[in-house]
């Protein structure tokens, strides 16, 4: 902590703000200090941080003097932080909070996330070093980094080394899955226009889809997993499922619709089918997911389900016994 | 022995609410109509309450408590002892008894004068009403309600316990 010094926290001419975050506590080494709740703000030269209640106290760090940086997943109860190690403060350093310090190394502690997002842009300037490039006024200049005279650990570099080779396969990984991508992208948009000119085909009724478009179809199909494409001969003109609905509903709807003199709405036909389906318990007077499977044609699983639903809404109850799970119309709601 | 089957509570809240109230309504009306005003919960679970012997089905012991839980909640039971092995139940919570007696004080104009326990349930002058023959302990319990309401107060009298009404 001994490498923080006093600042306006006003940004330099050429120094630019690339992200800020709220809420950031700062530990010394793992020790907590009193700057618990505070702004970090990331510029192309430092990191600031402001207090949040007292905006007065204000305090900087040169990203020079940064050897690197590391990420802390977020826990139970713990906020996600940076870890940021430091080089050792030069001797004529500008006064700080902390004129000597045991640690060589803070952590930001992100208690209203955006650490991701922060250690990202860190990185980027890290890696960037702008500051380099952007000279700004003479105080911010004299913490370039490690003094002469002092022997620079070799593992640091090793560390920096290897953290620029990682960025540099992530990208290569990026753009070769981008690659494949675009070449995706030309195949389905290949796809699309035939599917286009089929369509169109039967829809104009303008001569017959030639069997070579047939067979380039087929093998698009194929190459996305569809074996077997649904055509009306395979299908068929219906399922079991659905023949046995066709004549429950006949059975149905044949009164109300002689009633009405032979047509009907679709809404009304989907009120009284629904209803009527309702009824089927009430008149037996109870049933079990087996019984009703049976009777509507349907899947042993599917009918629990729907007996589930209608139980959540109200219109049945249940009686849970060895012999079984029954479902009868739900008195206690419609009889007080 | 029969085997006993499961009637468990309904898992649609408002199903269940229905439900529940009906075996409070259930049990309410049973011991008003046999003058049952108490229990050991032994003998509700054998009892025609809980044990329907013709479908050869009973309520089982768990939900037979959840229904006495809704019923203590209700006002209708106070449970007698610690281990909750049994209890008083009253048809009519005791403020309602509490009510009717008091207004039949009023209407005779009795108020300031002292009863015994057993005048009220079992004097001549009582038998035309509702809490004629109500057993003391519900008694009780009516008469220290309205002591709350500063409208009696239970007193001792030569043999035992009488009240004084305001």
């Amino acid at each position: 902590m001994d490498r923080f010094v006093w600042t306006s926290g006003l940004l330099e001419i050429n120094e630019t703000l690339v992200i800020q975050q709220r809420g950031v506590r700062i530990y010394d080494g793992e020790e907590k200090i009193k700057f618990d709740a505070g702004t970090l703000l990331l510029s192309t030269h430092r990191l600031i941080w402001r207090d949040q209640k007292n905006h007065e106290c204000c305090m900087a760090i040169l990203l020079s003097q940064i050897v690197f940086i590391e990420e802390q997943a977020a826990g139970i109860g713990k906020s996600a932080k940076i870890v940021v190690h430091l080089h050792p403060a030069p001797p004529n350093k500008e006064p700080g909070p902390f004129q000597s310090s045991k640690n060589s190394y803070i952590k930001l502690s992100f208690k209203e996330h955006g650490q991701i997002e922060f250690y990202r842009r860190l990185s980027e300037e890290m890696t960037q070093r702008r500051w380099e490039n952007m000279p700004v006024s003479q105080s911010l200049q004299t913490n370039r980094g490690p003094q002469p005279g002092r022997i620079r650990a070799v593992g640091i570099v090793g560390i920096e080394r290897k953290l620029e080779e990682k960025r540099k396969e992530t990208d290569k990984n990026i753009s070769e899955a981008f690659e494949d991508l675009s070449k995706l992208m030309i195949k389905a948009k290949e796809m699309v226009e035939l599917s286009k000119s089929i369509a169109n085909k039967i829809k104009d009724k303008q001569g017959d889809i030639t069997e070579d478009e047939t067979i380039r179809f087929k093998s698009y199909l194929l190459s996305m997993g569809i074996a077997n494409p649904v055509t009306r001969e395979t299908y068929g003109s219906g399922t079991q499922y659905h023949m046995q609905l066709a004549k429950q509903l006949a059975g149905i709807l044949q009164v109300p619709l002689e009633e009405r003199g032979g047509i009907m709405s679709l809404t009304e036909v989907y009120c009284l089918v629904n209803r009527a389906r309702g009824m089927e318990v009430s008149e037996k007077g109870s049933l079990t997911s087996e019984e009703f499977a049976k009777l509507v044609g349907m899947s042993v699983l599917l009918a629990k389900e729907r007996l589930l639903l209608a139980e959540k809404m109200g219109h049945l109850c249940r009686d849970d016994s060895v012999e079984g799970l029954r479902f009868y119309p739900n008195l206690f709601m419609t009889q007080s | 022995m029969a085997m006993s089957f499961e009637w468990p509570l309904q898992p649609n809240v408002d199903t269940r609410q229905k439900q529940l109230a009906a075996w409070c309504s259930l049990v309410l009306s049973f011991c008003r109509l046999h003058k049952q005003s108490s229990m050991t919960v032994m003998e509700a679970q054998e009892s025609p309450l809980f044990n329907n012997v013709k479908l050869q089905r009973k309520l089982p012991v768990e939900s037979i408590q959840i229904v006495l839980e809704e019923l203590r909640k209700k006002g209708n039971l106070e449970w007698l002892d610690k281990s909750k092995s049994s209890f008083l139940i009253m048809w009519r919570r005791p403020e309602e008894w509490g009510k009717l007696i008091y207004q039949w004080v009023s209407r005779s104009g009795q108020n300031n004068s002292v009863f015994t326990l057993y005048e009220l349930t079992n004097g001549e002058d009582t038998e035309d009403e509702e809490f004629h023959g109500l057993d003391e302990a519900t008694l009780l319990r009516a008469l220290q309600a309205l002591q709350q309401e500063h409208k009696a107060e239970i007193i001792t009298v030569s043999d035992g316990r009488g009240v004084k009404f305001f």
